[in-house]
């Protein structure tokens, strides 16, 4: 299929429909609605439903039973909405339901603004809702690797029987760039016969659910979900580097801000600065080992976000105390400049060359 | 190579559609290429902008902050962009509804009466189009015919009873501005 | 031997942990047989609620779902859109629906959704030990209103299927109670109805039950059905409220 131009919402929508996806539950925010709209628009062309929820909370309970009855299903919001949805993640993530949620993130807390940001990753990585789970989380840095993701992300949440997220922000949501819809490379995914689909007199009742009301059960539970965690730790880890092994400064961004550092990045090089980049492209698994890549005579490693300081923390996991560990943050949906950048990377340097 | 465009004006005055037939245009040109929306209330009545960079690398930051052109339509995109061009760049003021000279003297800066241009076409709609051809004959960024290409990409078969008028603003608009070159050498 | 009497196919033969006097046991048999009866037993999927019937699952021999506190109908539209031809319902006590839910079920019958709900109206939060219901009768007390429901604190009780039954995708609306043998008969009735609405696939359908709680309520069994009459019906009259054929 050749390259079209299309919006990062827009681009979300295609590549679920190639991907299989037949189901959307949502409720429009700013700035993902054309996600939803563009799946009313599309979904019932391939025989899928499209249906606009009464909620958040309706939205994301609809994808549970969608999901229990065994279909390729997805949602999609923005921060705020997101919050809403969390029980149902929750929810998902402990009756071990696949599914697709895309958060395209705006500035909080509260009702915040509309303006791109990153102030989810807490969110996200850690667990918005109660319990010991966790989400595969994607994050995508242009258009055609969000189409990538979404792509893999239905058979990442088929095959470990997991709520998948993509977590953009409202740039990504609202640029046009080129994109392709790649036939993704096959995983072996598991036979459904879990799903609720009618016993048909054959078979024990299916049951989907998160509740163990005896101690020993729920422990049991646990320890499996942690079983497959550790699983997905050692599979799945997505990360894009540059220049680690040689760089002075190496700078750990993810998302949209990657690219504004990699804007930095090449300013700094016709200035003769080396400095490196990890991109963590799965925000869970966190891609910890890379960073012990980092050569030894880095003078410091600088995150880039664009919130108060979220994965920073992952980063100072990563690094053990090996080198300093510098922020640079903008928030509110300001989004930071290369100037601003590298004039950090400057002050971590001793000032200027 | 890389063009780092800024094209601002009203809500409804067609700024984001004449960014998405130049970044169009510039994948048809097998380029790399993004486009990049304001979004938001400020659509509604007031001032829309969108931020286009053509590329022979991969696109870096989408955020066009040391713009290489930019393309007004209004007086308060005149006030917002004129600072975001960069040393030697490109300024092209739709001086129908600008009657404000640029500021700067580091760049180069072209007056198009584009309104007037396309009330005399018959159609005030299709003023963007008189500034981007204005743009196009300036920067040679791409080929006209990818231009036409792009305008039926975005605006696919509705567009086709319009194309004929918006490809005669296009001309119009480098008419204009040839004029201006002329008198700048 | 002829069979006189035999235990539904819908239901399993896991016992139930609801409590003596409960009339939950009752209704539990009245949908197993319902769903067997009509044929839809082996093509249902059933959707639990939090409340006393949370384990519910356990019991209805078909594939379940255990859903969030209120979610419920909004489970089960996910369930029925993707499985059109399949038989879905949800089991819902008053905490559950009438509560936390209302946003679910109110939007699920005005979208019409093909599901059918039974609902649990026992004036009383049961399995977190006797709290306020939005059902609970003015004066009635409970664990969080000890003087009991003060009307001008916090309002008179809601009225769900009266509710309902002003929403055009609602179309079949009942209340009934399971008081008495000749209530039991006329419950099944309601349900069957209830259920045959979706298998003709007219649309959203609704039993409201009235319901006893010996336990929270403090009473014997006896007393409980006793007090169900004198005190639920008049504020919750029985009657069918709305039929498909009187939806335009």
């Amino acid at each position: 299929m050749a390259k079209v131009l299309m919006k990062g919402n827009e681009a979300i929508g295609a590549a679920a429909i190639k991907a299989g996806c037949k189901y959307f539950f949502g409720y429009p925010i700013t700035p993902q609605s054309e996600l939803p709209e563009y799946m009313a628009r599309e979904l019932p062309k391939v025989g899928g439903v499209f249906l606009q929820a009464e909620s958040e909370i309706a939205a994301i309970n609809m994808v549970y039973g969608a999901a229990g009855a065994g279909a390729r299903v997805m949602t999609s919001s923005s921060s705020p909405g997101i919050s809403l949805k969390q029980e149902g993640i929750s929810y998902l993530a402990g009756a071990e339901l696949p599914c697709l949620i895309v958060n395209i993130m705006r500035g909080g807390p509260g009702l915040g603004g509309i303006q791109p940001s990153q102030t989810d990753y807490f969110q996200a990585t850690r667990g918005g809702g109660n319990g010991d789970y966790r989400l595969v989380v994607l994050a995508p840095a242009n258009i055609q690797e969000l189409a990538d993701l979404v792509i893999e992300g239905f058979d990442i949440a088929d095959q470990y029987r997991n709520p998948v997220m993509i977590l953009g922000d409202g740039m990504i949501g609202q640029m046009m760039e080129p994109v392709e819809f790649k036939v993704p490379k096959k995983r072996e995914l598991p036979e459904k016969d879990w799903a609720t689909t009618g016993t048909l007199g054959k078979r024990k009742p299916n049951i989907i659910n998160s509740l163990y009301l005896a101690a020993e059960e729920l422990e049991e539970h646990n320890k499996k979900l942690q079983a497959k965690y550790d699983e997905i730790r050692r599979k799945e880890v997505k990360v894009e580097s540059y220049n680690i092994e040689d760089a002075d400064v190496v700078i750990a961004a993810y998302g949209t801000t990657s690219r504004i550092v990699r804007t930095a990045i090449a300013k700094l090089e016709r200035e003769g600065y080396k400095v490196g980049l990890i991109r963590p492209i799965t925000l869970w698994p966190y891609p910890y080992d890379e960073f012990n890549k980092i050569n030894d005579n880095c003078k410091g490693v600088l995150t880039v976000e664009m919130n108060a300081g979220q994965m920073v923390d992952d980063v100072k996991i990563a690094v053990e105390g090996r080198f300093p560990v510098y922020f640079y943050g903008r928030t509110g949906g300001m989004v930071p400049t290369p100037d601003e950048i590298v004039g950090k990377v400057k002050e971590i340097y001793g000032g200027e060359k | 190579m890389e063009e780092r465009i800024i094209i601002a004006g009203f809500g409804g005055q067609g700024v984001m559609a004449i960014g998405q037939i130049l970044t169009y245009a510039g994948m048809i040109e097998n380029r790399h290429v993004s486009w990049l929306p304001s979004y938001g209330p400020e659509m509604r009545g007031g001032t829309a902008n969108c931020g286009v960079i053509i590329s022979d690398e991969p696109v870096g930051s989408p955020v066009v902050v040391n713009a290489t052109a930019a393309i007004v339509m209004n007086k308060p995109s005149l006030d917002k962009f004129e600072p975001t061009v960069e040393k030697g760049g490109k300024l092209f003021i739709n001086s129908s509804l600008i009657d404000q000279k640029s500021q700067r003297e580091d760049i180069e800066v072209y007056y198009i009466p584009a309104n007037e241009v396309a009330n005399e076409l018959g159609n005030a709609r299709v003023a963007n189009m008189v500034m981007l051809g204005a743009y196009l004959e300036v920067t040679k960024i791409v080929d006209l015919e990818s231009i036409i290409e792009g305008f039926k990409k975005v605006f696919g078969e509705k567009g086709d009873k319009l194309l004929p008028i918006n490809k005669e603003a296009l001309k119009k608009g480098a008419e204009v501005v040839r004029e201006q070159m002329k008198a700048m050498v | 031997m002829a069979v006189v009497f035999k235990k539904t196919r819908g239901l399993t033969d896991i016992p139930t942990h609801y409590c003596p006097g409960c009339t939950h046991g009752i209704v539990h048999r009245l949908v197993g047989e319902a769903l067997e009866e009509l044929g839809v037993l082996d093509i249902a999927i059933g959707v639990a609620p939090v409340g006393c019937a949370v384990l519910a699952y356990k019991y209805f021999n078909c594939d379940m779902h255990e859903a969030a506190h209120g979610r419920a109908p909004a489970v089960a539209t996910g369930i029925k859109r993707v499985l059109p031809d399949n038989f879905v319902f949800t089991y819902q006590g008053d905490g559950d629906l009438a509560s936390i839910g209302t946003a679910e079920i109110v939007h699920a019958a005005h979208r019409g959704e093909k599901i059918s709900t039974i609902f649990i109206n026992n004036a009383i939060y049961g399995m977190t030990g006797g709290q306020m219901a939005p059902t609970t009768l003015v004066g009635q007390k409970a664990t969080t209103a000890p003087q009991g429901r003060d009307e001008a604190h916090c309002g008179k009780p809601i009225r769900i299927s009266e509710m309902l039954a002003t929403i055009d995708g609602a179309k079949f609306v009942e209340r009934v109670t399971v008081t008495t043998p000749a209530h039991v008969r006329k419950a099944k009735k309601a349900i069957k109805e209830c259920f045959k609405t979706q298998i003709e696939g007219k649309g959203f359908g609704i039993v409201e039950v009235l319901s006893t709680c010996p336990t929270n309520w403090g009473l014997t069994p006896e007393e409980a059905l006793r007090w169900l009459e004198d005190n639920m019906i008049p504020y919750y009259p029985l009657g069918n409220f709305r039929r498909p054929e009187e939806v335009e």
